[in-house]
Formats: C-alpha cells, structure tokens, sequence
C-alpha cells in the first residue's frame, strides 16, 4: 500500500524539479543570455535586468497567441468574445482571491481565472448556437455578468483584496514572476501548437461556415475550439495587459494587417505588428513608468493607423499614375456585375 | 446506384414545413434541375440532401449512406447561394481558397503533389489562373463564383450541390459556366442545381425536380415542359417565364 504513494509522491516531486529545470534554462539559459548579450552589444541596460527579461519575454509570448487566435475571431466578426472572456476571468481572479482569504487555501488566482474563463467560453458558444444571431446579446450578458460576480466578491470581504485586484484590471509588468512567464510560454507553445493542427479546419470554418459543414466539419466543434484558446490567451495575456485591455492584443494587430493579401501572410504580418506594439510598449512603459498594457494598446493603434494611412497614400498615389490593368477589370466586373445581382 | 434518396421529407424551421412529403431520387450520373418559385423550398431541400439540415420526418440518404451521419466531406462540392456575401475582409486568396477543396483529404499534414495538381488544374479548368493571387474578397460575384466552383472541383467531388450559382453573373460567364457543368457530368459527377431561369435548366438538366413545398413534377426536361406542373407550382397560368439579363 506504502509503495505506490510513496513513488508516486516521487513522481511528482521529479516532475516538479524536471518542470523548474525546464524553466530555469529558458529563462536563464536562453532568454535570459541572449538578452544579456543584446544588453552588452547594444549598451541598452533594462535588456539585462531579469526583471525586464520576463516582461519582454511576456512581451514576445502575448503577441504571438493574441494574433494567432485573434485572426480567427475577426474575420468572423465576433471580436467581442475576447473582452467577455477577459471579463470572465477577472471574475475568475476576483473568485480566486475570494477563495484565498475566505477558505485559507492558496489557490493562484490566475488559475480560477483560466478555469472561469473557459466555462464561460463554453457558456458563451452554447448561448450562440440556441440564440443564433443573437450573438451580441449573448456576449453581453456573460461579459457584464461576469463583471457584476467580480464585482460582488471583491467587496464582500473587508476589502482586503480589492487591492490586489489593481493589478488585474490594468496590467502590471511587476506581476510577472518567474513561474508566471514560465506559464505564459507554456502556454504559448500549447497555443501554437493546437492552433498549428486545426489550422485548416479553423480557415475553412471562419471562411465558410455552411461549406465547412458541407465539407464534413463538426463546426460546433471548432467554435468551441476557438471559444476556449481565446479564454486561455485572454488570461496568458492579462498578466501584463490588464483585463480591460487584454482584448486589444486580439483585435488591433489583426486590423492593422488586414490588408496584407494572402492569410497566412497576414498572420504573420498581425504577429509581427503585435511584436512591435508589444516590445515597444513595454519599453516606454518603463521609461515613463506608466501602465504597459494602455502603452501596449496605444502603439497597436498607432501602427493600425499608420497602416491605413499608408494604404490611402497608396492608393492615391495609384490612381495618379497608372492604374494596373487587373484593378481596372475588377472595378469594370463589380460594375457590371453589380448591376446584374440586384435583379437574379 | 441511387446518389441521393428523399423518402417523404416534411421539413420546418417554425410550425410551417419548409418542404412537405416530398420523395425523389437522383442516380448517380444524372444532372438534376431543382426549379420552383422564390421561397418554394428548394435551398432547403438541397440542405437537407447534402446533409446540413436533418428532416422533421422521412428519411434522406446520400451514397447509401444517412444524409446528416455523411461526413466524406470530399465527395460533395456545395456552392452555397450568394456566395457573393462571403466575407469581404478576410486577406484570403484564390489559390488559398480552392486549396481548401483539398481540406476534407487533409486536414492536417502537408499537400502531397497529387493535392497541389488538384488545385491547380482546378483553377484551370475554371479558367481564373491569372486572379490566383488577388483576394476573393475583391473579385465580381462572377469571379467568386468560380472560385467556388473550382473549390469543390478540387475536392474532386462526386456530387455537386450548387444553389443558384449564376445569380449576379453576366451572360457570357454563365454559358461557359453551363458549358463547364455540362462536362463535368460527361465524366460522371452528379449534380444538383438549383435555377431561377427555366430555359436554361430545361437545356443542360438530364432531370428537373418542380417544387413548391410539395414536388409538382420529377422527370424528363421534356415532359415537364409539356406539363402543367409549372403553372401548377407557380400557382399562375404563367407557362414560360421570362428573364431577362
């Protein structure tokens, strides 16, 4: 009887030096050097201070999974789930924190946050495919709901937690610890990882949802998918973006690179904006010492913006000139063909 | 053998059936017209064949096999009505597009050779190899439909499932776009097409279906011609109808 607890308590203490290990060289190992060399070669000081490394590295790890799931919810028009999500944990952290002073045990709080964030993707998926269109409805039901049970836990204790809670909201480089961008990369490589296997069906499902169906797909499926990665992306990404802001990192690197042609370029071209917004915020946010995820949001519109209006120069500056011969047969079939559909 | 089975499908989405006791079957090689006036059922008849809706009562099978249990997504090609509504701002290509015809052969792992041949003589074939790289989102109606079609050309479909994929296409396009459906099933593939224009499915259908919540008529082009099932349907005494493009 003795044996197997005994082995199995073992296990788990291997597992947790094996998973510290792990850590260790990721953050130390590799991160950590190939920071200090850039902070040597570049003479920049923050890129050596380990402090700086997780932010930057939290940094890297949001603008890869917000893009990548983001691009999906977009594209089918339901950017708003990632801020109902986003709300969902915070009432996950508020729950957790409650649990923390009221029952004495110590759970983390962005593990309540993950696990109320996910059912309450799963509730979301479910109210969308009883309501049907009544999409926007669902999604503000769950998010001011989930806002409301926050809301309510944080001030039935004494009030001891509410101050905690801050650095939920708006995002704090300084909650990053070691075990949270531990997490954070985990996370990440599960995202890209699941994203990466059901990149077709998720294509063909936010492209064509009745021919994906048609194509054999259990769309239901995907959607539920979806719904969870951005609940597991929403709480990776809160640590330093906050919950009202986290939805950004969803949406804005995403819209900006809209115009890019080619899906998967334009992935590429959303994680890429991300990468910018993300370093850039997170830096400036150090040198003034204000919020990172507002400075984070601040530069992704910046560079929404500038993408636009390099898009409308471009334009302009085609019309100027010589129009290419494939826009000008385009323009002339959505003529003619526009004043066809009307009577079909 | 029997590529569709309808055995005395009622359908619904409220109290009203959609479709009503309605019984037919397609052989495989045949090139079914489903003609009817505007809300007689027919897209919903065709969702219910392909599977993407289940009947109230009755029973539909596809390749022998339940309609709605079918999941050999690779066999059916379905060019939904309107796909002029498609996602506009979607970044998505054309190449990307038929590539997906490929999908239901490999959901994961890399194309194989076979798979990219597929693609690109599909986009041959509908004759949109210079639009390979420009968005779908910034092509005429026209334009996406063919890509559409040569999605589901790509799949190598046995059965095409096409809701009115001629709406919004100018006069030329659509002959050769009949021209290509005529072809296609010379060499096989059996299909089911869903036109407002009686003319021209009295001209390329092997079969025409007349619905109008119940089926008026199921047969040859010829003999339906010569019937009153269209009058019937219609509820009029109109007996040709007329439209002009």
């Amino acid at each position: 009887m003795y044996q197997p607890i005994r082995s199995a308590g073992n296990a788990s203490i291997a597992l947790q030096s094996a998973t510290s290990r792990l850590l260790d060289a990721v953050l130390d190992g590799l991160w950590g050097t190939a920071l200090d060399a850039l902070a040597r070669v570049t003479g920049i000081e923050m890129l050596g201070s380990p402090f700086m490394q997780r932010a930057y590295l939290a940094a890297v790890c949001v603008a890869i999974v917000g893009p990548l799931v983001g691009v999906f919810l977009v594209h089918r028009e339901m950017a708003m789930i990632g801020d109902t999500l986003a709300h969902s944990a915070f009432a996950g952290v508020a729950a957790g924190l409650f649990a923390n002073s009221i029952l004495a045990v110590s759970v983390p709080p962005i593990f309540t946050a993950l696990v109320v964030a996910a059912v309450a993707a799963l509730l979301v998926q479910t109210l969308v495919d009883y309501a049907g269109a009544y999409r926007d409805t669902s999604l503000a039901i769950v998010l001011t709901g989930s806002f409301a049970v926050g809301s309510v836990l944080i001030t039935a204790t004494d009030g001891g937690i509410a101050v905690g809670i801050n650095a939920y909201l708006f995002g704090s480089l300084a909650t990053v610890s070691r075990t949270n961008a531990g997490s954070l990369v985990a996370t990440t490589a599960v995202v890209v990882v699941v994203v990466a296997a059901a990149y077709r069906p998720l294509v063909y499902v936010t492209f064509d949802e009745i021919g994906a169906r048609a194509a054999g797909l259990d769309v239901a499926r995907y959607n539920r998918l979806l719904a969870v990665l951005t609940a597991v992306v929403v709480v990776g990404a809160m640590q330093i973006m906050g919950v009202i802001l986290v939805a950004a990192m969803l949406v804005i690197p995403v819209a900006a690179s809209t115009s890019v042609t080619g899906f998967k370029r334009s992935v590429a071209a959303a994680v890429a904006v991300g990468q910018f917004a993300t370093v850039a915020g997170v830096t400036v946010s150090y040198w003034y010492d204000v919020a990172a995820g507002g400075t984070i949001v601040l530069v992704a519109i910046a560079s929404y913006l500038a993408v636009g209006a390099r898009n409308r120069l471009r334009i302009r500056l085609n019309r100027g000139g010589t129009r290419t011969e494939s826009d000008a047969e385009t323009r002339a079939a959505v003529a003619r063909d526009g004043g066809n559909g009307e009577n079909g | 053998m029997a590529a569709i089975e309808v055995r005395d499908v009622t359908f619904g989405y409220g109290e009203q059936p959609v479709v009503e006791s309605v019984s037919l079957d397609v052989a495989e090689g045949e090139f079914l017209g489903l003609v009817g006036p505007n809300g007689s059922g027919k897209t919903t008849l065709l969702k219910l064949i392909i599977g993407l809706e289940a009947p109230d009562s009755g029973t539909v099978r596809l390749f022998d096999e339940p309609a709605v249990e079918f999941d050999d997504g690779e066999r059916i090609g379905y060019v939904p009505q309107d796909v002029a509504a498609t996602e506009d701002e979607m970044p998505i290509t054309v190449e990307e597009a038929v590539r997906m015809g490929r999908y239901p052969h490999r959901w994961v792992g890399r194309f194989t050779d076979d798979d990219r041949r597929s693609v690109r003589e599909a986009i041959e074939r509908v004759g949109i190899e210079d639009l390979a790289d420009r968005r779908v989102g910034r092509l005429s109606g026209g334009q996406r439909q063919r890509v559409f079609i040569a999605r589901a050309l790509a799949s190598e479909a046995d059965l095409l499932a096409l809701d009115e994929p001629t709406v919004g296409v100018d006069a030329e396009s659509r002959e050769a776009f009949y021209r290509l459906l005529h072809e296609l099933n010379d060499e096989g593939i059996t299909i089911v097409l869903i036109e407002h224009d009686i003319g021209v499915v009295t001209t390329h259908a092997s079969e025409i279906a007349c619905l109008n919540r119940r089926l008026y008529f199921h047969g040859d082009p010829e003999e339906f011609v010569e019937t009153d099932a269209l009058a019937d349907a219609y509820g009029g005494s109109q007996r040709v109808i007329h439209h002009d493009h």
